[in-house]
């Protein structure tokens, strides 16, 4: 694949995050190109969680810079979603007493602006602003196909469907660019077909995607590009076929040929 | 499973279907005609229980209870449409609460009449024909046939097991048919009514001896109503029509004065309503965001005191009087103020850190009231005698200290004040509704959920909390601005931690709890019922601290989500349960 003319939306360099005397992520480079979908993948242990927490503001790195759409991004995580970066948690973080569609509707918090006071009020504003966030909601959970459980706690969804509402409350930030941290983490081959068919609909929307997975088949059917994070470094980044061919990926990641043969 | 099906479970007495009805139906009337006779010869014992053919005192209790228990038992035989209208759920668990309930009510009544006049010489035998008759009433409703599906273990439970499967309702009802609009308020009018006998009837009880056998009652009664599924069609209505929900709440709340005569159990109800509007306050910090405030008093204490300075006493340090729209706008805006400077530093901290340094801020509170006398201070709030003679109100020439009359009926002084301060409740009501419904109050239910995730959604957990914070001091402020008048005198030592007199914040906090967290009706309820049992049960209030830990106790092990249920927590505790509310939530 040629590389993206376009400038980057995000921009990572040299970043280095420690914890004490572990050094986490080593000074590694990143960057999602808009309209990509960007995979990372990394046996355990290897800072791609760690990673997305710089990326999403909730660690500040030790070094290196990171820009989002050519500004620098802000250090706090509520700052860096109203820039246009969201995310969804490895082990699912919904709001799990609030009901589907009030998931989502907090999502909608960074792209509407109406205060207490107007809601005490009950303002037209307010009518106005509950009414559209609404209507963007509803959009949302047809999209995640999640309207008839709209009226649902989050806690009482299946699995499948918790790791979909994430997302579409991840969406409702109307984000640039969307990290997922293991979206198919338990599902069965028929969730994570569907999961990958959602993704490639999220991109179709005009959101890049920088996505962390263990399921190769995944991960190869699904991203223009592939990174691989090994011990903290980057290994290599290039196509699914160039990096599922490297040697050093084989031998890292997924194992050498003797131990797996085919 | 189909083995089980068809051969219903014993009931915990067994006896054939029809002998059990009988039996029932016999022993509710019997208990029914024996209130007419008297139970003990001498009217030492209040209420005058020794006239025949007139019920006195605990006797209209178990008259209450026996024809409650008549009726349901009745309704057990009747056609099968009226069984739908007064026992959606199945007539067996309210007919056997109503008549436990009663059975408990009468029979305290004569062991209370036993204790207190010495022996059981002094019971007549109309008190012995209640008793029994009471006993017949419960025996037989133990024998009732279960209303619950039955499955192959339930026939070979212990008698306890067996009792609280006779107490499971049925299978929940189908939808009711929609009524027109106007029969639907006129029900949910209907319901209110009664909700405001029902609480007169408490708040008027002048012996210890009748307001017992009314809560015994009414608690039983209550849950009766509840598993009759009654509380879960008007719980359908009160959601779907809110707004004449809450006027018909606020109606029957200010019908109260007008159903007294003399002030007594107007200051009562007056209390009341101060300390359930500042729980329903804290329930904005506590029950919205989730924030363990353990100093919440203080801010009550701040309106007090505010207003207390700007009233005219004489012995305020300002001597300025303030109409009343200044001084309640001032108390809250002091309110407001102390809000931001204790939670600026504070709400970085979470969960049992913030708990602590708020419980500090709050006794910093009272110190410095306490210190700030002349002599440790300069002397603004008069030390530890705080600040006296606050005037009465006078609002465009409405003095608030004299007696009015409404309809003929006189209103007096704490009748005023009682109505004032139910439009502070209504504000407070409204500005939690609607805060609640907004993007403000479903970002602070996302922080309480989880705050992590919550700022990964773009929200400023920090900015929100003290929000929280500011708004929960706010309300405080408001109701303590009025506060300070109606008991005309503001001192240190109502506002701390935990005293034997509410206003403190372990009161208000156990209110909270008590009543069900992120409800509207919950810190309501348990405000009242917290602040009328000890004083009520003269012998409860030197013990009012041990009753809340008793009541939080109790109420953790059987009821985690408190007496009124939020209908999430409800998913939350009991998850393998049918996902229906359990009380009320309007």
């Amino acid at each position: 694949m040629t590389p993206n003319p376009a400038p980057p939306l995000l921009h990572a360099t040299g970043i280095t995050m420690r914890f004490g005397g572990l050094t986490a992520v080593r000074a590694v480079d990143l960057t999602v190109h808009p309209d990509e979908i960007l995979g990372l993948i990394g046996p355990n242990g290897a800072g791609k969680t760690t990673l997305f927490n710089c990326l999403t503001g909730l660690y500040t790195p030790d070094e290196g810079t990171i820009t989002y759409a050519g500004k620098p991004l802000p250090t706090r995580p509520h700052l860096v979603t109203r820039i246009g970066i969201a995310r969804t948690f490895q082990n699912i973080r919904l709001f799990p007493n609030m009901t589907v569609l009030e998931n989502v509707l907090v999502g909608r918090h960074t792209r509407t602006h109406e205060g207490l006071l107007s809601a005490l009020l009950r303002t037209p504003a307010h009518h106005r602003a509950e009414h559209t966030s609404r209507q963007h909601a509803t959009e949302l959970l047809e999209f995640t196909g999640l309207t008839r459980k709209s009226d649902h706690l989050a806690r009482n969804l299946p699995y499948g469907e918790q790791r979909k509402l994430e997302i579409a409350r991840a969406l409702a930030s109307e984000p640039g660019l969307l990290l997922l941290d293991e979206p198919t983490a338990g599902m069965n081959p028929q969730e994570t077909r569907a999961t990958e068919h959602l993704v490639h609909a999220i991109r179709a929307r005009g959101t890049a995607v920088l996505v962390i997975e263990h399921d190769m088949r995944f991960i190869f059917n699904l991203c223009d590009r592939v990174a691989v994070l090994v011990q903290g470094q980057k290994l290599t980044e290039g196509t699914p076929t160039t990096v599922q061919a490297d040697p050093r990926v084989i031998a890292a990641y997924l194992g050498t040929p003797e131990e797996d043969p085919r | 499973m189909t083995h089980a099906q068809t051969q219903p479970a014993t009931p915990v007495i067994p006896l054939p279907p029809r002998a059990a009805h009988l039996t029932t139906l016999t022993g509710a009337t019997l208990t029914l005609a024996t209130t007419f006779l008297a139970w003990t010869w001498t009217t030492t014992f209040p209420g005058n229980l020794t006239i025949n053919g007139y019920p006195g005192g605990l006797q209209t209790i178990t008259l209450t209870g026996a024809t409650l228990t008549l009726l349901y038992a009745t309704t057990a035989l009747a056609p099968p449409r009226l069984q739908r209208l007064l026992a959606p759920a199945g007539t067996t668990p309210p007919t056997l609460l109503l008549a436990l309930g009663t059975f408990a009510a009468t029979w305290y009544t004569l062991a209370a009449i036993t204790l207190d006049l010495g022996g059981l010489v002094n019971l007549e035998p109309g008190g012995y024909a209640a008793g029994a008759a009471s006993l017949l009433t419960l025996t037989g409703a133990l024998a009732l046939p279960n209303t619950a599906p039955t499955t192959t273990e339930t026939t070979r439970r212990t008698p306890w097991q067996r009792l609280r499967h006779s107490l499971t309702p049925g299978p929940p009802p189908p939808p009711p048919r929609t009524l027109p609009t106007w029969a639907e308020t006129l029900t949910i009018a209907a319901a209110f009514a009664l909700g405001l006998l029902l609480l007169t009837y408490g708040i008027d009880t002048d012996y210890g001896e009748l307001f017992t056998g009314y809560l015994i009652l009414t608690a039983t009664g209550l849950a009766a109503l509840h598993r009759a599924g009654l509380t879960t069609r008007l719980n359908h209505l009160t959601t779907k029509h809110r707004t004449t929900t809450l006027t018909a709440a606020f109606t029957a709340a200010a019908c109260f004065p007008l159903t007294q005569t003399n002030d007594t159990y107007t200051n009562l109800a007056t209390s009341i309503l101060v300390f359930a509007t500042v729980a329903l306050g804290l329930n904005v910090v506590v029950g919205l965001a989730g924030l363990l405030d353990l100093g919440y008093v203080a801010f009550l204490g701040v309106g007090a005191y505010t207003a207390a300075l700007v009233s005219g006493s004489p012995e305020s340090a300002l001597h300025a009087r303030f109409p009343f729209w200044a001084a309640v706008l001032t108390g809250i805006a002091a309110s407001l103020l102390f809000g931001i400077l204790i939670g600026a530093p504070t709400l970085r901290l979470r969960g049992d850190y913030l708990a602590i340094v708020t419980l500090g801020f709050g006794e910093i509170f009272r110190i410095t009231m306490t210190n700030l006398n002349g002599k440790t201070g300069p002397d603004i709030t008069n030390g530890a005698m705080g600040i006296p003679n606050i005037p009465e109100l006078n609002i465009l020439g409405f003095n608030f200290g004299t007696t009015h009359h409404l309809l003929g009926i006189p209103i007096g002084r704490f009748g005023n004040y009682y109505l004032l301060m139910l439009l502070a409740t209504l504000t407070v009501v409204l500005v939690f509704r609607r805060a609640t419904d907004s993007r403000t109050g479903r970002a602070w239910i996302a922080i309480r959920e989880d705050e992590t995730a919550a700022t990964a959604m773009g929200i400023n957990a920090f900015r929100l909390k003290l929000l929280a914070f500011a708004l929960g001091a706010a309300l405080a402020g408001l109701a303590g601005t009025i506060h300070a008048h109606v008991i005309t005198t503001a001192t240190p030592d109502q506002y701390q931690f935990a005293g034997t007199v509410p206003p403190n914040s372990a009161f208000l906090l156990a209110a909270v709890i008590l009543g069900g967290m992120g409800t509207i009706t919950g810190p309501l309820l348990g405000a009242a019922l917290l602040y009328l049992i000890p004083s009520k049960l003269d012998f409860m209030q030197d013990y009012q601290l041990l009753l809340f830990g008793l009541a939080l106790i109790l109420l953790m092990r059987f009821r985690p989500e408190g007496l009124v249920v939020d209908r999430r927590k409800q998913l939350e505790f009991h998850e393998p349960e049918t996902p229906t509310a359990k009380a009320p939530t309007p």
